[in-house]
């Protein structure tokens, strides 16, 4: 099934809506029945991470498992990268201190193969969280709106995309309306 | 910053023109309110009841008004000071390590005491960000962003010792295992490379989570940029002299918010506070957070083990990894009171944001730590007569404390009296309290914790086993500027950093609020919890 567009009056292609909230709590209300109503396309917008909006917009663990296995296999490379290279040079390029065994023994490897799996990690969290997030974008539609920007200040918003199924302009805009929220935008693509 | 404030009087208010409201009706004994010695109730993190626009306010405005006369000055002497220690480290470069006062016995001695008093004063910033995220102390919000800026510029100092002490620089990149020609890897056995991936690590995880907490308030930034231009309210950048002097005020065709906004813009990568972007970044800042709580204790270890798996007497000691860590917390917090203290007094609102409390909370880890370094300083004695041997036993009465004998006795009371004996004015709640009190013993821990690492390297160098070999160690003028010299790149990185980035978490200190959370509104009494908190008697 072909997907529904909106348009404006004057032909510019619809995002979406934008509502705004007063505070964290009537937002996580309003985050709630957008989430009962079976929104897909939708997000808040908030200054600070809202205690528990993810059980409120409804994503817990869902969103997060993909970010975290990547991170886990990051983690993976790295201890075993780490092993692997100095194993692998100790066995080209043999130096012999008091004597020691050179390759067979694992113990002195160990801080080097820490570092190096920490490394990774830390990596793996921060590239992995920025690209399940879509990151880096520096445009979005949302920013077009002047009130927006105070999403970074103390605004608390409701972004519901056109392109949800059950998005409807008037329908959505009462919902929106009925969840609290005291102002809302249209916002063109 | 008030520009867009509608509130003339909160916004003089804001710009430390005018004093804050409500103190009037606060206890004494409370000290600025925050300072509740009941157990059961929770002082303010945050004074004079701040909404969250204020805080965006206050912090951005550290960003966006012209700099005070002082900063300009210290900024001047900083850079001035930082340039010493480039100019004598090219004149080390040109002319090799013989400009230092390393002799054949000693051949460590400033350079390393400086790598690791400076890496030393770097944990505490990942120490605060990661451990005390991990625990949930709340109270970290309000240093932990300057705490992390620190730890990265004290790394950088750390970083270029052990760069230019190799002799021929132009080799240190045989460090890491790049392959070459001659097909030479390095040792991968040794401390000394294990202290290279560390401490590269290290630098390089601190960057990342330094960076991941900064992108919401970089998005903060660049909003409040990108207002005021569509609103029109942004000025030409004009250059202006710290001086009072007959030249005309340049003006740049550049709009000071444009630039802002697309630096600020670039670097907060389009965040655009999403609440499913918020669930992801939370959890990737707690794995940082995690990863970075082992990550802090490996590196004082590895830097330890430098000293611990050699065989010399004083640094053949188990104890070394522990007490190195604890050390080094004690000497980076000490770091990180002795740069807040002063900005509390001179940046306006700052002691709404960093209250007394604060300042307790952090006085009484210095007063563990310092413990805990004491406990660390005796128990090397002990283990020295209870082991039985009797080169240790020497390395710590013979070249250390006693003044009959030991030629640097004085370094190692300087060490005893700053790091044991100063802290312990801690335990008078009255200078637990007191800002210039925490300073002054910020200051003598510092410089205990340099002279700790001085005593470690040097004692126990100048006189190993064969009295033959026993050379005493000179610092020479290249030596000392180049210290002075790196204490000056930190201090002009650290101003920069003031100037031009949020110094608090924004976003962070939004959510210890009151109000914050959605719960806070249920009965409403979330913002009147705000109002007997701070009020309590």
């Amino acid at each position: 099934m072909a997907k529904t567009t909106f348009e404006t009056e004057s032909g510019a292609k619809v995002f979406g809506l934008l509502a705004e909230f007063t505070n964290p709590h009537t937002l996580t209300e309003g985050a709630k029945k957008i989430r009962d109503a079976g929104f897909k396309k939708w997000d808040t917008h908030a200054p600070f991470p809202v205690h528990e909006m993810e059980e409120s917009m409804g994503i817990v663990g869902k969103s997060i498992a993909p970010m975290m296995f990547v991170i886990g296999c990051a983690a993976l490379f790295g201890v075993g990268g780490g092993y692997l290279l100095q194993w692998v040079i100790n066995i080209n390029y043999e130096i012999v201190v008091q004597g020691k065994p050179t390759a067979s023994a694992w113990e002195p490897f160990v801080p080097v193969t820490f570092e190096l799996g920490i490394l990774c990690t830390a990596f793996g969290a921060l590239l992995s969280m920025l690209a399940f997030n879509g990151l880096p974008r520096h445009h979005h539609p949302l920013f077009s709106s002047d009130d927006f920007l105070r999403a970074t200040d103390d605004g608390f918003f409701i972004s519901v995309e056109a392109a949800d199924d059950k998005f409807d302009p008037d329908e959505t805009r009462k919902l929106l309306a009925d969840a609290g929220a005291t102002n809302i935008e249209l916002i063109e693509d | 910053m008030s520009t867009i404030n509608p509130d003339q009087i909160n916004a003089q208010r804001l710009a430390g023109m005018r004093p804050s409201a409500d103190r009037t009706d606060i206890d004494p004994a409370l000290g600025d309110g925050s300072l509740v010695d009941d157990p059961a109730q929770q002082g303010p993190l945050v004074l004079n009841n701040r909404s969250f626009h204020d805080i965006t306010e206050i912090v951005s405005g550290y960003s966006e008004k012209a700099p005070s006369w002082w900063w300009f000055h210290a900024l001047g002497f900083a850079a001035t000071v930082a340039a010493i220690a480039q100019i004598m480290i090219l004149y080390l470069i040109i002319t090799g390590v013989g400009v230092w006062g390393l002799n054949n016995q000693v051949d460590w001695a400033w350079d390393i005491t400086n790598f690791v008093f400076w890496i030393g004063i770097g944990h505490a910033g990942t120490l605060i960000s990661a451990i005390l995220c991990l625990l949930k102390q709340q109270w970290r919000t309000a240093v932990n962003r300057a705490a992390e800026a620190m730890t990265i510029f004290a790394v950088i100092c750390a970083g270029i010792f052990p760069g230019i002490h190799v002799g021929r620089v132009w080799f240190a990149w045989m460090l890491f295992p790049i392959p070459n020609s001659n097909m030479i890897w390095p040792n991968f056995r040794s401390p000394l490379l294990w202290d290279v991936f560390a401490v590269s690590t290290y630098a390089t995880v601190s960057l990342l989570f330094w960076y991941m907490g900064m992108i919401p308030d970089f998005a903060t930034f660049r909003d409040r940029a990108h207002l005021r231009l569509r609103q029109g309210k942004s000025k030409l950048i004009e250059l202006r002299l710290p001086v009072p002097l007959p030249i005309p005020t340049i003006k740049l065709p550049w709009r000071g918010d444009l630039v802002r906004a697309y630096i600020f813009g670039f670097l907060s990568l389009g965040w655009r506070m999403s609440g499913r972007h918020w669930y992801r970044y939370e959890k990737a800042y707690l794995i940082l957070a995690g990863i970075s709580t082992p990550l802090v204790l490996s590196v004082h270890s590895i830097v330890s083990f430098d000293f611990a798996t050699s065989i010399l007497p004083g640094w053949h000691t188990t104890i070394f990894p522990p007490y190195f860590v604890a050390g080094a917390v004690f000497g980076g917090f000490a770091m990180v009171l002795l740069l807040m203290i002063p900005l509390r007094a001179l940046l306006p609102n700052f002691s709404d944001l960093l209250t007394l409390r604060h300042l307790e909370n952090m006085a009484k880890i210095l007063l563990v730590t310092g413990m805990m370094v004491g406990f660390a300083y005796a128990m090397e004695f002990f283990i020295a007569w209870y082991g039985g041997n009797e080169f240790e036993w020497y390395a710590f009465i013979g070249n250390r404390v006693d003044p009959s004998k030991a030629p640097y006795w004085w370094a190692y009371w300087i060490m005893i009296s700053c790091n044991v004996i100063s802290p312990q004015i801690f335990w008078i709640k009255k200078m637990r309290r007191n800002p210039l009190a925490i300073w002054i013993v910020g200051f003598f821990v510092t410089i205990g914790m340099w002279f700790e690492r001085f005593v470690i390297i040097v004692t126990s160098l100048h006189r190993a086993f064969l009295p033959g070999e026993w050379h005493m160690f000179f610092p020479t003028p290249v030596d000392i500027l180049t210290f002075v010299g790196s204490c000056g790149i930190f201090l002009t990185l650290f101003l920069l950093f003031i100037r031009f980035l949020p110094i608090f978490p924004i976003s962070e200190i939004k959510n210890v609020l009151p109000g914050a959370s959605p719960h806070d509104y249920h009965d409403d009494h979330g913002h009147d919890e705000a109002h007997s908190a701070e009020g309590a008697h």
